[in-house]
């Protein structure tokens, strides 16, 4: 016992001892930090600062000599060289690989605008399905040209796609086919689009042939290869997606905060051998078999079981358990680890899903970079730093999951949920290269509605479309512009729209008021119209057709516009109330008479109605304000034929308007009340001249809303429940205490 | 010094096994101590002691008394680096480890003078005074670490901002000379000036392996992508001259030019410009009659009239920068200052900072073979836009072109950016002036989404004891049709709830949560019972809604998931003659709150609420028992930036205003207290941020003449 005790006393002091030896350690290492920064003291008032860099006593020199870059002035022998010269000379050595906008295209031939040619197929011409889409899409779009001369941008007719030599669908002879083409010279101009290149072993980005001084819009596209600002990386996209339209996204709620079961997850080929089989082999390392499921398989291809390791056998049956659009659907993050080529179907899937893309990929260019910002939708990973990937997820905080989230649903429906929107995008993002001063910005592209929708040639300032208020800080202005359609002759001083004119004018919000002169008859003298507090001007349409009233005139300088029909009537309260509700719902359409659609079942297809329903989805143009922008955007957005079906029927113009804000904004219209006597007026009778006197006018009506969704690819047009009254509308409390008296008064 | 903790706690674990072996544990005891010892002396003191000796030389007083190192003339030669280089191939992300403040370490190396085998210096001017600035602005960052091997990156001391005065070669020896040099990985070098005559190259010249390059005056084929960071030519006027902010607006001028070096057939272009365009061009040249130096650097002319420089580019809508020999030109810079909008002629220049920056915000960028049609471009770009352009110059000058230090740590953040990519500031971190950012809001719930009706909502019912009451309320909810769960919150810890059987049978989910403090945030709680993303929050006492009211209020919700949707509505004012917010119950026009005594809102906010409300408002809503309902309408409107949406017309309500015992008096104090709580929300917020609207939403038939029967709402507005 004794022994023991001693034992224990020697083995505590020898602890203590060596304690207080480690605490002299840390004192030491304690001032050795601090001190350092004061071993040299400059001035005393220092101490304050941890100083690091030593305070310079002396006058340094300035790096610049002479505060001037003196050496650019032009006694210099380097300007005898003329900067045409310059130009030249460049030109000739940043070529083929070395490409960019200034060096390989060639800006003259899209001096009258913005066209693409497609070359006419040849007979015998095998087009893969997805071409075929690509083409399509292409063909429809409104920068399309038939004429080679008049092109700025050349498409090839022969598939490009595949260029894997192992694949079917690889086209032979397309190095003979280019380089025979008349208007090839060496590519310029001309944009290929591929998403299949090189092939096994090495899946090396060689193409085949030549590509010169073509630009690529490429799928998987390598840092290493990838000519910035010249080439275009797309993603990677299946046969079966749709041409147009395609599969919303899949966030149909926003679950906030967000609580998938798993944090985690993929679901893939595991390769055995080759290139890119390092990344997918190292994933089980991750994987905890809890909320972070990383699935692979290695049964694909012919000879898998010759290459077979030892966990193989396991990785196959986790991997059988669990179904991927189940994994898709229930987890935060989703894995997009390179394959053997860098980008994968995975992208494309995780993005539609909602699921915050983890993106491990080394060295991909990322789709559309150029112009979209990825941090905003995804986590960009590291291929090295595999390990840290769970942690850095569950790093991410709940407002940024929610964030990144929805840009995923917004970027998926925006540029990537159809082939037409994905070339497009392509398209656009060249058309921004050619006239770089009317270009989208950052902004424009990265936020709501997205980049096809905010058409720069509009103004390249955000602060004059309708989308951007907030984000900007800012409102829109406080005026409106009337716009009067008219289109019969002023008979009298009684005539509605003179009264229209006398009570809109009375409006305090009123900044002018133009008028749409399409009537056959000469425009009435000046002194026949109304004399106006605010200015009135007349348009005398050179084309006196229905789509010329959503024209953007320069005249309209305000950001709303107060469209009118010749017999509308309004008081000025109305107009009043319908402006100031406009200033919270700036991107809607605001309006009085409203209507509606729905889907007729019995003949598969959509439906108008004007009747009194619970429910509207469309606002009559006839009374209404907007933003001036979407003149704009009907005027160049819609495609000719669309315009030309519209003035031909002399009809139809609202709908289309109502479809172009809802395809834009997601949302309905807002309907505002309106004083009710006029109701029924303006629905059945109207002026004796009006159109909707017509029998046909109706089923034009309903031909229009089908012909308009087909164009869109889908039926954009959402039903709202709800109307907006002034707060005190039929409230129990004197009229005096009201603002908009006059909308309740019989 | 873990191992060696483990060593000494061994002893008495030793004891009962070698009870007799008295030696043998001495032995023992002795050597393990001894080994601790050594090994805890070899961790601590081995690299510390290195470090310390270099560390001594870069606290050195005065750059002229930095060491000479002298460079034997076979000393190897970097490579001349990489175009292919990419963060994923020349970068060693593992120095950088993952961190949880996601901030890189940069080291800088000791000053040193190095000489060749002649006693030459590398550099002719040696260490200048925007590299010393950029160093020690450097060294006194977050970034900085003083441990060698803590670094993720590592900065020579070498000063290579002007190629003019660098001796390549020689330079590029002393690079290898560094001790961590390591083919020039995670190493960073400023350059502005690359590049000398006859063909003036876009990057440094200098051989420099794998090191990053933060190079002014990159070209689209010299700069990697990714890797090196463009950087702006520093104007050494800028720490001189103070330009004040200027007001954006149409200026004397509409386009400017105010470089000297302009080749003579630029020169001759612009002159013709200036023929055809007359007096809206001023077109600057150096002043022939000055003497040379500093002072003829702070002075322009045009045909004998002198300006000063820079204070004339305050007077033109848009500068023209030119490319001279160099792309990168320290005019920019200059040109920024002065909140004249920048007209870039330089094909194929990478402007600074392009990786974060958006140029197209603050710039027009036109090829220099468009030259001749720059008048006809710019004119046509609306004056709307070119302010918003100017105001945009004078920001991006003021936040990364304005000082050494600015150029310096805005390089540092954007390589930290794309390590920690996850981590990285955000684009409008980077490019909104802070007035934008202040007044800009994005919507938590931006995305456009119409929710699905069938989901339904969760009531959440607030109660302390009113059983009764809560009775009727329940059996009144419960027939919503779009009703999914119901939550009542018992915040009375004195009372038990009344057992389930007494609970009126509904035919959703009732919930009864109990509360451990009687607290009105409670209310907002974000508990897990809640799973729809609709939730009603309504008070006890609230039995006057109808079913057609409640279900109503729920599709208008979904119309608009981000806001506040609720049925008294209620206002505040800016009381002119006390010069403070007032709140106001009474008939108004207008609306910008709804109660929360009865109000559809996204269970978002209740996360909000509960862990992101800013200041104390919450403790202070808990300990006056009141304003819970306005603090939730601060919240809302300050997030989206919208006004909250009222339903359906005015009723009778059993609000806390109408409840007073004796009238008038008690009414009084509440509506006293209410507005102490819109003054104190406001000023915690630092802004006003409530939304004022004149509207309310109806059904779409309300009050319409049309049969009751088929309207969709038609209880609606019944007193």
């Amino acid at each position: 016992m004794q022994a023991k005790k001693r034992y224990l006393l020697v083995s505590v002091v020898a602890g203590l001892l060596f304690l207080i030896y480690l605490w002299g350690l840390q004192i030491e290492e304690f001032p050795q930090q601090q001190q350092q920064p004061y071993q040299y003291p400059q001035t005393p008032q220092h101490y304050q600062h941890h100083q690091h860099w030593p305070e310079s006593t002396e006058l340094l020199e300035p790096y610049l000599e002479g505060g001037e870059q003196e050496e650019d002035s032009p006694q210099l022998h380097h300007q005898h060289t003329s900067p045409r010269e310059r130009r030249a000379i460049r030109d000739n050595i940043y070529k083929n690989k070395r490409c960019r906008m200034e060096t390989c295209f060639d800006f003259a031939r899209c001096q009258s605008g913005f066209r693409v040619y497609i070359y006419p197929p040849q007979r015998g011409d095998t087009i893969s399905e997805t071409y075929q889409k690509i083409l399509s899409s292409i063909e429809e779009s409104r920068f399309r040209t038939t004429d080679p001369s008049r092109a700025c941008l050349f498409i090839l007719a022969v598939d490009t796609l595949d260029r894997d030599q192992l694949s079917v669908q690889y086209v032979q002879n397309v190095r003979t086919r280019i380089h025979n083409l008349p208007t090839w010279n060496d590519g310029r101009n001309h944009l290929i689009f591929n998403l299949y290149s090189g092939t096994w072993p090495d899946y090396t980005e060689d193409l085949g042939f030549e590509v010169g001084q073509a630009m690529l819009a490429k799928a998987s596209a390598d840092v290493a290869n990838f000519r910035p600002n010249f080439d275009i990386s797309i993603p990677l996209f299946s046969k079966d997606h749709p041409l147009k339209e395609g599969a919303t996204g899949y966030l149909t709620l926003n679950d906030a905060p967000p609580s998938r079961k798993y944090q985690l997850v993929f679901k893939g080929k595991r390769y055995l051998t080759g290139i890119g089989s390092e990344t997918r082999n190292a994933l089980y390392h991750v994987h905890n078999g809890d909320d972070v499921l990383l699935l692979t398989t290695c049964k694909h291809g012919k000879e898998w079981e010759k290459h077979k390791d030892s966990r193989c056998d396991r990785d196959n049956k986790d991997y059988s358990k669990f179904d991927y659009q189940q994994l898709l659907h229930n987890s935060s993050f989703c894995l997009v680890p390179r394959g053997r080529r860098l980008g994968s179907f995975r992208f494309l899937e995780a993005l539609q899903a909602a699921c915050i893309p983890v993106i491990l990929s080394n060295g991909w260019e990322l789709p559309f970079s150029e112009v979209i910002d990825w941090r905003k939708a995804a986590i960009i990973g590291d291929e090295r730093l595999l390990l840290q990937v769970p942690s850095i997820t569950r790093s991410v905080g709940r407002d940024r999951m929610l964030a990144l989230r929805q840009q995923t649903q917004f970027l998926w429906d925006a540029y990537f949920s159809s082939v037409a929107k994905i070339v497009l995008t392509t398209l656009e993002i060249i058309q921004d290269r050619v006239e770089s001063h009317v270009s989208r910005n950052h902004l424009l592209w990265n936020s709501l509605p997205g980049g096809l929708y905010a058409l720069p040639q509009y103004s390249a300032d955000p602060a004059q479309f309708p989308f951007y208020y907030a984000i900007l800080g800012k409102s829109p202005s406080q005026q409106f512009t009337a716009v009067i359609h008219t289109v019969s002759p002023l008979q009298s001083q009684i005539s509605p729209v003179v009264k229209l004119i006398i009570a809109v004018a009375k409006s305090k919000f009123c900044a002018q008021i133009v008028v749409l002169w399409t009537c056959e008859t000469p425009l009435p003298p000046r002194h026949k119209w109304p004399s106006t507090s605010v200015p009135l001007s007349v348009i005398q349409g050179q084309t006196k057709t229905m789509s010329s009233r959503f024209l953007p005139h320069d005249i309209i300088a305000t950001d709303a516009v107060l469209s009118l029909d010749e017999d509308s009537v309004l008081s000025t309260n109305e107009v009043d109330f319908a402006f100031i509700v406009w200033q919270s719902f700036p991107e809607r359409i605001v309006g009085y008479p409203a209507r509606s659609h729905y889907w007729d079942s019995s003949r598969s297809r959509w439906g108008y109605t004007s009747k009194w329903t619970n429910d509207y989805s469309m606002v009559l143009t006839g009374a209404a304000f907007y933003h001036r922008y979407y003149h704009y955007l009907f005027t160049h957005y819609v495609p000719a034929s669309l315009l030309t079906m519209v003035d031909h029927m002399a009809n139809c113009e609202d709908i289309l308007m109502n479809f172009l804000v809802s395809a834009v904004t997601k949302q309905p219209p807002i309907k505002v009340t309106q004083k009710k006597q006029y109701k029924e007026t303006m629905m059945t009778q109207g002026s004796k001249a009006s159109r909707w006197a017509d029998p046909d006018h109706f089923t034009q009506r309903q031909t229009c809303m089908n012909v308009f969704s087909r164009w869109l690819g889908f039926m954009p047009l959402v039903h709202s429940q709800m109307r907006l009254d002034p707060v005190l509308f039929r409230d129990q409390v004197s009229i005096l205490r009201k603002k908009y008296r006059d909308i309740e008064r019989l | 010094m873990y191992g060696s903790g483990k060593y000494s706690s061994r002893g008495p674990a030793l004891i009962p096994r070698m009870k007799t072996k008295h030696r043998l544990y001495y032995i023992t005891l002795f050597s393990v101590v001894l080994l601790g010892l050594i090994a805890t002396g070899m961790f601590q003191f081995w690299p510390h002691s290195i470090e310390s000796t270099t560390e001594w030389t870069l606290e050195k007083g005065s750059v002229h008394d930095a060491p000479l190192i002298r460079l034997p003339g076979s000393s190897p030669i970097p490579e001349r680096g990489d175009l292919s280089c990419r963060m994923h191939t020349c970068f060693d992300v593992y120095r950088c480890g993952y961190n949880p403040k996601n901030k890189i370490k940069v080291y800088i190396y000791p000053l040193q003078r190095f000489v060749d085998e002649l006693g030459v210096p590398i550099s002719s001017t040696g260490l200048s005074r925007e590299y010393n600035d950029l160093l020690s602005s450097i060294s006194d960052s977050d970034f900085y670490t003083d441990d060698v091997t803590r670094a993720c990156l590592f900065i020579p001391s070498i000063d290579v901002l002007n190629q003019n005065s660098l001796r390549i070669r020689e330079t590029a020896q002393a690079l290898t000379m560094l001790p961590r040099w390591d083919k020039g990985m995670n190493h960073l070098l400023f350059n502005m000036l690359p590049g000398g005559p006859p063909d003036y190259n876009t990057a440094l010249d200098v051989p420099r392996d794998r090191a990053l390059l933060a190079g002014g005056g990159f070209s689209t084929w010299t700069y990697r992508q990714g890797y090196d960071v463009s950087i702006p030519v520093y104007s050494p006027l800028s720490a001189d001259v103070v330009l004040p902010e200027r007001q954006p607006g149409p200026q004397r001028y509409f386009i400017l030019s105010s470089q000297t070096a302009i080749h003579r057939e630029y020169r001759a272009e612009l002159e013709r410009l200036k023929e055809e365009n007359g007096e809206s061009l001023l077109l600057l040249n150096k002043c022939s009659n000055l003497s040379q130096g500093a002072a003829s650097a702070r002075k322009r002319c045009y045909k004998g009239q002198v300006y000063d420089y820079p204070q004339i580019l305050q007077e033109s809508s848009f500068c023209v920068v030119l490319r001279g020999a160099r792309l990168g030109q320290a005019a920019l810079s200059d040109v920024l200052q002065a909140g004249c909008v920048p007209v870039i002629l330089a094909d194929s220049y990478i402007l600074p900072f392009s990786e974060v920056l958006d140029w197209k915000r603050a710039s027009v960028v036109i090829p220099e073979e468009k030259l001749s049609e720059m008048y006809t471009i710019l004119k046509s770009i609306p004056q709307r836009q070119v302010e918003e352009m100017q105001r945009q110059a004078r920001w991006f000058w003021e936040a990364y072109f304005s000082s050494m230090k600015a150029i310096g740590l805005t390089t540092l953040q954007i390589i930290n950016d794309r390590i920690y990519p996850y981590a990285a500031h955000t684009y409008e971190q980077w490019n909104n002036p802070s007035v934008v950012k202040w007044s800009s809001v994005n919507s938590p719930l931006f995305l456009p989404l119409i929710p699905p009706r069938a989901p339904g909502f969760t009531a959440v019912v607030l109660t302390y004891d009113r059983v009764e009451s809560l009775f009727r309320v329940i059996t009144e909810i419960s027939k919503v049709p779009s009703l999914a769960k119901l939550l009542v919150v018992w915040n009375n810890q004195n009372k038990s709830p009344p057992e389930e059987s007494l609970w009126p049978k509904v035919g959703v989910p009732l919930k009864v949560v109990r509360t451990k403090e009687n607290k009105l945030s409670n209310r907002f709680f974000p508990y897990d019972e809640i799973e729809t993303e609709a939730v009603l929050a309504i008070d006890d006492d609230i039995i006057m809604l109808t079913s057609d009211e409640l279900q109503f209020g729920y599709e208008v919700w979904r119309e608009f998931p981000d806001r506040l949707v609720g049925y008294p509505g209620r206002l505040h004012l800016w009381d002119h003659e006390m010069g403070k917010w007032k709140y106001e119950s009474e008939w108004t026009n207008e609306v910008s709150m709804v109660l929360t005594g009865a109000a559809f809102y996204h269970k978002y906010y209740n996360y909000l609420y509960t862990y992101k409300m800013p200041g104390d408002i919450k403790n202070w809503v808990d300990a006056h028992m009141n304003c819970e309902d306005i603090a939730m309408n601060f919240l809302v409107a300050n997030v989206t930036g919208k006004a909250p949406i009222k339903v359906t017309p005015r009723k009778k309500f059993k609000c806390p205003e109408c409840t007073a015992i004796d009238g008038l008096s008690l009414d009084q104090t509440h509506m006293v207290e209410r507005s102490e709580c819109i003054n104190k929300f406001a000023s915690v917020f630092g802004t006003m941020p409530l939304k004022v609207v004149e509207h309310r939403a109806d059904p779409v038939l309300y009050k319409d003449d049309f049969p009751e029967k088929l309207k969709s709402f038609p209880n609606i507005g019944s007193l």
